[in-house]
């Protein structure tokens, strides 16, 4: 860890893309996370990165499908609208096994919605987004640290399993100014071999094809198979979240993102008012933290899922904790985002509730 | 694979014609008498002729010829439909010094691919945009095209495109020519042995001028679609010459001064 410096969380982004050995950049503007392209327009190009403003969304996803498969490491950056024009392109990289980083600064919607944070793309980025049975990879940062570190993690990934990496964040994320240390990273030590790449075929080898059609349906379902394998490995290897007083908590609170910062701050202020509050914060959405948040539900009374958005996550809870104890949601849409005390009022409901519903039973 | 580089001649004689190098052994799928077959084979004669094996990488698209990697014996890339170009642009700009080009139809090019097709051609990208141009959509059975002609019947204009309901068959290529990021323009057929020399010819120029820097060349061939079209391939033909190049005369369109 060496030169610490204040950024925006788009610019930390990018500025690690940089020292992460990306080799080619590309993308559309949109807001909020333009500083991206701006940035690696300015840095990128002068330090031996191809930044091309593509004509839109659907060029770019294509070009970050050309790029991966020439043996490049590549990524593209949109907000949510631009993600709806990728899905197609996404769903032909997870298919086509192409390494990539997608980054998603969400905004709020449904439709041209509004510039401001929101986590409404949860569905889109961790349930296939595109068309067929394919999953991204997915991180959810909660800081511009974050923003930063996840990208190094991102490329090796991507490579590690060939398959594309979301990293969800969102507009507060992308906007706002914190410091930022860049970690050691020499790109030479985390190449890894392509041998699939359309480099050119040397006498010596046979053709490569980067390809997502397979038209008999044998070959397509072995095709899937090996897809869903990859997703069990994947679940099984880098299924990350990170835990806030969970040891002794009696309510549990689940979010992620910028969400998750804010439910820290409701977590201290309930501990304070005396009530035994934990978070868990799931770091990787796809895979999800099933097993990290079910251990927990058999010793807390209650949960609460707090989210920028009408509530897709608290679904994924649900299913983590089938029905061991009562869960339930508290969000924001379109933009706004929830106060801490606002979490820690839904909070205390839920701890009024559990105490009636105990005092009913005895 | 199962290709053979040459085949031994049971007479003894020279073998003076046979199928380049670089195409596989693998019989097209292609209709009869279709002009993607005659496409394939000359564009890999010039890159046996210019030895670029190892230097070239193809893409091709959704539409008849997304196959093409089954016969062109080179590294290739499918893409989605209409983004040929784009995978294109990325494959060349991360390789600089391979040759790329894409392969696309009428319907990939100059309707879902329009944006891209444009876009790559106005930023000059140093790759060879090979446009096949049967005015009508081959692939899914038949439906009408951007390039279809007015009058002409496909399964959803089945009375005859008309400009009420579907506006002016797309001279896509002539409006390519006037970007300045267009180095080469030439429109070719294959349905003579003459046409193909010159399509030849063009595809070896477009080759030398991506050494160069030069921009984008851009190659369409109008062909046929016997299948599409409901006619024998030679009834195709006929129909090509008498319909298509009064619209789409063979020629070319722009040439470096
Ligand atoms: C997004 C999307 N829309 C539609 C299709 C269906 N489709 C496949 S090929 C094709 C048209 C192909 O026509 P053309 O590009 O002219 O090539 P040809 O088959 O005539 O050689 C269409 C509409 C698709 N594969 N993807
Ligand atoms: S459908 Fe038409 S374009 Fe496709 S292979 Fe047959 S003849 Fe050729």
């Amino acid at each position: 860890m060496s030169d610490l410096r204040l950024m925006k969380g788009n610019e930390a982004l990018a500025e690690a893309a940089i020292r992460a050995g990306c080799k080619g950049y590309f993308g559309y503007p949109i807001t909020p996370q333009s500083e991206i392209l701006e940035y690696l327009a300015l840095e990128g190009r002068s330090r031996g990165m191809v930044v091309l403003q593509a004509e839109s969304e659907v060029a770019a996803i294509n070009m970050v499908y050309g790029g991966s498969g020439a043996g490049a490491r590549v990524m593209t950056s949109s907000s949510s609208p631009g993600i709806s024009l990728m899905q197609e392109g996404l769903s032909y990289i997870a298919c086509a096994e192409l390494p990539c980083l997608v980054v998603n600064v969400n905004r709020g919607g449904p439709g041209l919605g509004t510039i401001q944070p929101s986590q409404g793309d949860y569905f889109q980025s961790v349930k296939g987004g595109g068309h067929g049975d394919y999953r991204l990879l997915v991180l959810a940062p909660s800081s511009v640290q974050e923003m930063a570190d996840f990208v190094f993690d991102a490329f090796d990934l991507a490579d590690k399993y060939r398959t594309p990496v979301l990293m969800l964040a969102d507009g507060a994320l992308g906007q706002m100014m914190e410091k930022v240390a860049f970690r050691e990273y020499n790109p030479a030590d985390h190449v890894v071999a392509k041998p699939w790449a359309t480099t050119g075929k040397p006498g010596t080898r046979e053709r490569n094809i980067i390809t997502s059609l397979h038209i008999e349906p044998e070959k397509m379902e072995q095709i899937n198979l090996h897809l869903q394998e990859k997703y069990r490995l994947i679940a099984e290897n880098e299924t990350r979240c990170e835990h806030f007083h969970t040891e002794d908590a009696e309510y549990l609170i689940v979010a992620y993102g910028l969400a998750a910062r804010i439910a820290k701050g409701a977590v201290e202020m309930a501990r304070a008012a005396g009530i035994k509050a934990g978070l868990l914060r799931p770091v990787t959405l796809f895979p999800y933290p099933t097993a990290a948040i079910r251990r927990l539900a058999d010793m807390v009374r209650g949960v609460l899922v707090v989210e920028m958005n009408a509530g897709q996550m608290v679904e994924d809870v649900r299913l983590a904790v089938e029905g061991r104890v009562q869960v339930r949601f508290y969000g924001r849409m379109g933009g706004v985002i929830p106060a801490p005390d606002e979490v820690l009022g839904a909070l205390e409901e839920m701890v009024k509730e559990h105490a009636a519903q105990h005092e009913e039973v005895y | 694979m199962e290709r053979q580089m040459v085949r031994p001649d049971p007479s003894g004689l020279p073998s003076v014609y046979e199928r380049p190098g670089t195409l596989t052994d693998t019989p097209f799928h292609y209709c009869p008498g279709c002009g993607h077959g005659v496409v394939h084979r000359v564009l890999m004669e010039v890159v046996d002729e210019l030895g670029i094996q190892e230097e070239t990488v193809g893409v091709a698209p959704v539409g008849c010829s997304v196959f093409a990697y089954n016969y062109l014996d080179i590294d290739m890339q499918e893409a989605a439909h209409g983004r040929a170009s784009a995978v294109a642009t990325a494959v060349k700009r991360m390789l600089p010094g391979k040759y790329v080009f894409s392969y696309q139809g009428d319907g990939d090019l100059a309707a879902i691919g329009t944006a891209e097709t444009i876009h790559t051609a106005n930023r000059g990208e140093n790759i060879l945009v090979l446009f096949i141009n049967n005015a009508i959509y081959g692939m899914t059975g038949g439906q009408m095209a951007p390039t279809t002609l007015l009058g002409m019947k496909t399964t959803t204009s089945p009375a005859g495109r008309t400009v009420e309901t579907a506006g002016f068959p797309l001279k896509i290529t002539e409006m390519l020519a006037m970007l300045p990021g267009v180095y080469y323009v030439s429109r070719n057929s294959v349905h003579t042995p003459g046409a193909v020399r010159h399509l030849k010819k063009a595809i070896l120029k477009s080759f030398q001028y991506q050494k160069e820097n030069r921009g984008t060349c851009f190659i369409e061939v109008v062909s046929n679609c016997p299948s599409g079209w409901k006619m024998t391939p030679l009834e195709a033909n006929k129909w090509m010459e008498e319909h298509m190049f009064p619209l789409y005369p063979p020629g070319e369109i722009k040439v470096p001064k």
